[in-house]
């Protein structure tokens, strides 16, 4: 498979090695519930970093407050050196590929992509490349309903790649995939790296992470349980996979 | 690359107008608003066919009109904005504001809907001669009656829908409103009216009557119709307090109100809610 590592970070892009985003003691509860809890994080630009964690650790809320979706009670965002506010232009400079693709069922992935594109202001110099790739053009005209849920999550790959967004946001990007068109998509989103963008993303598939990422966010209890890069999770633990190296990382931490 | 998109000074309407143009045709291409629209020509044109004139069908579409309207605006309002729920997540992760997708998604409902009940009736209705000899008064009176019951009970729907995540449990709500509005309310006031008959309740009915949009709708429309009587007990004082201008301007500023307060309260909770 694809056992290269991934090359580094290039000088160009936002900035390489800087923090493309800033999340400061960030909090927020549901209820009693309290999910994400002042927590901490710097996502280096130029670079690739998972947020994994078991379920209701707060992976998906976290995502969400960087999105502006879920409004934080306390805490502070700066995403591309904007300090999230509610206000929708820092948008402009990010992608979302949600985890579930519905959208309303009587148009079609091309009325959706163009109604995206008119909301964005119809800007020139779009990336289509995706649309053969993933073997796409011959769905874009039926009625979204009657998409299988592989060609719903490829539409949702296009909407978030196609505006060439400074940082990417993917929750769970190869779930419902085919084999190809997941390679397809991995190979499109190291490209995207090498390109100097920032990639943030969720999965539950750990070899797609260590195929992926450049570092590993651990999120327990809406805290940061660790922060590592994958390199130095598989070098310190002396696991042949990052699955096996995180469950070692984990049980480590709880025994010490 | 950025550089290429607009100015950030864009207008959240223009915005507004983009998300209704789209949401416009997902629904009009939906086969329930079509369903609804041929229920009104049916209906209609049945109501002809076996009733003869144009008043004794506006009679017969009143009751449709004011329990209907309300009960289907309600279901299919929320039905709507629960559907859209994934949808709502990925255009608010573009450069779109709130406001601007929440009146989008309103617009896009309430528009289609309206239509489909105004040409539904209006089309079978002036076909049959309806109306001829001043005809077209109390059918615009109906028709105006029934575009606002719409608007305010898909606002309601909206927010239900948006304050209440568990979708079985919003549909239960918006069930609850329509029934608490279109049936418990007539029977708590007869019954107050039973028990406390020997007290003068003339201001509290009519205060009472403010609080029900079905009610006020039917108010305004009987009253127009000149048939108060059928409303019984009170008819004399509603003629007195509703038939002239002040009482009229009061029902629909009171019926305005039903509209703009939910609507309001939506779009707030909208702009708060988490995702």
């Amino acid at each position: 498979m694809n056992a290269s590592p991934k090359a580094p970070a290039p000088p160009t892009g936002a900035g390489a090695g800087t923090a493309a985003l800033r999340v400061e003691k960030l909090s927020k509860r549901f209820g009693r519930l309290r999910v994400l809890d002042a927590l901490d994080l710097d996502i280096e630009a130029g670079r690739t970093t998972a947020i994994l964690g078991p379920n209701g650790a707060g992976k998906t809320t976290l995502i969400k407050s960087l999105l502006g979706l879920v409004i934080p009670d306390s805490g502070t965002i700066t995403v591309a050196g904007v300090r999230l506010d509610g206000s929708p232009e820092y948008r402009r400079r990010i992608g979302y590929m949600p985890q579930i693709a519905r959208y309303p069922d009587n148009l079609t992935a091309r009325e959706i992509l163009a109604m995206v594109s008119d909301l964005r202001g119809n800007p020139a110099g779009t990336d289509e490349t995706l649309v053969n790739e993933l073997q796409l053009e011959g769905e874009l005209d039926k009625p979204f309903r009657t998409l299988s849920g592989g060609n719903r999550q490829k539409v949702s790959a296009l909407l978030a790649l196609r505006f060439r967004p400074e940082i990417l946001f993917l929750d769970e990007p190869t779930a419902g995939l085919d084999p190809v068109s997941s390679s397809v998509l991995k190979d499109r989103l190291l490209r995207e790296r090498a390109e100097g963008r920032t990639l943030v993303l969720t999965s539950h598939v750990m070899a797609e992470v260590q195929e992926l990422a450049d570092t590993v966010v651990y999120l327990l209890d809406g805290r940061i349980h660790f922060r590592e890069s994958v390199e130095s999770l598989m070098g310190s633990t002396g696991e042949a996979s990052l699955e096996r190296a995180i469950a070692r990382r984990i049980t480590a931490r709880v025994v010490a | 690359m950025n550089a290429l998109t607009s100015g950030s000074g864009r207008q959240g309407g223009s915005d507004t107008l983009k998300i209704t143009r789209y949401q416009l045709r997902d629904v009009l291409r939906s086969r329930w608003i079509l369903l609804y629209g041929i229920f009104f020509v049916l209906l209609t044109d049945l109501l002809f066919r076996f009733g003869g004139s144009g008043e004794r069908v506006i009679l017969s579409l009143l009751n449709v009109v004011l329990i209907g309207i309300p009960l289907v605006s309600i279901v299919l309002g929320a039905m709507y904005m629960y559907a859209s729920r994934e949808f709502t997540e990925m255009l608010l992760a573009h450069p779109v504001r709130r406001r601007s997708l929440f009146l989008g998604l309103f617009a896009g409902l309430s528009v289609p809907m309206s239509v489909a009940f105004v040409l539904g009736t209006a089309l079978p209705y002036l076909a049959h001669g309806g109306g001829a000899d001043g005809g077209w008064v109390p059918l615009a009176f109906l028709l105006g009656t029934g575009v606002a019951l719409t608007l305010v009970f898909i606002a309601l729907s909206f927010l239900v829908a948006v304050s209440t995540e568990d979708r079985i449990r919003g549909l239960g709500l918006c069930l609850g409103a329509w029934i608490a509005f279109a049936v418990v309310y007539d029977a708590v006031i007869l019954m107050a009216i039973y028990l406390l008959g020997d007290f003068p309740l003339e201001r509290p009915v009519i205060a009472l009557s403010m609080l029900n949009p079905v009610d006020l709708a039917r108010i305004l429309l009987l009253l127009e119709f000149d048939i108060s009587a059928l409303m019984g007990f009170t008819g004399a004082l509603f003629r007195d307090f509703f038939g002239g201008i002040g009482g009229r301007l009061a029902a629909m500023g009171a019926l305005l109100a039903w509209l703009a307060v939910p609507f309001a309260l939506g779009m707030r909770s909208f702009g708060r809610k988490n995702f």
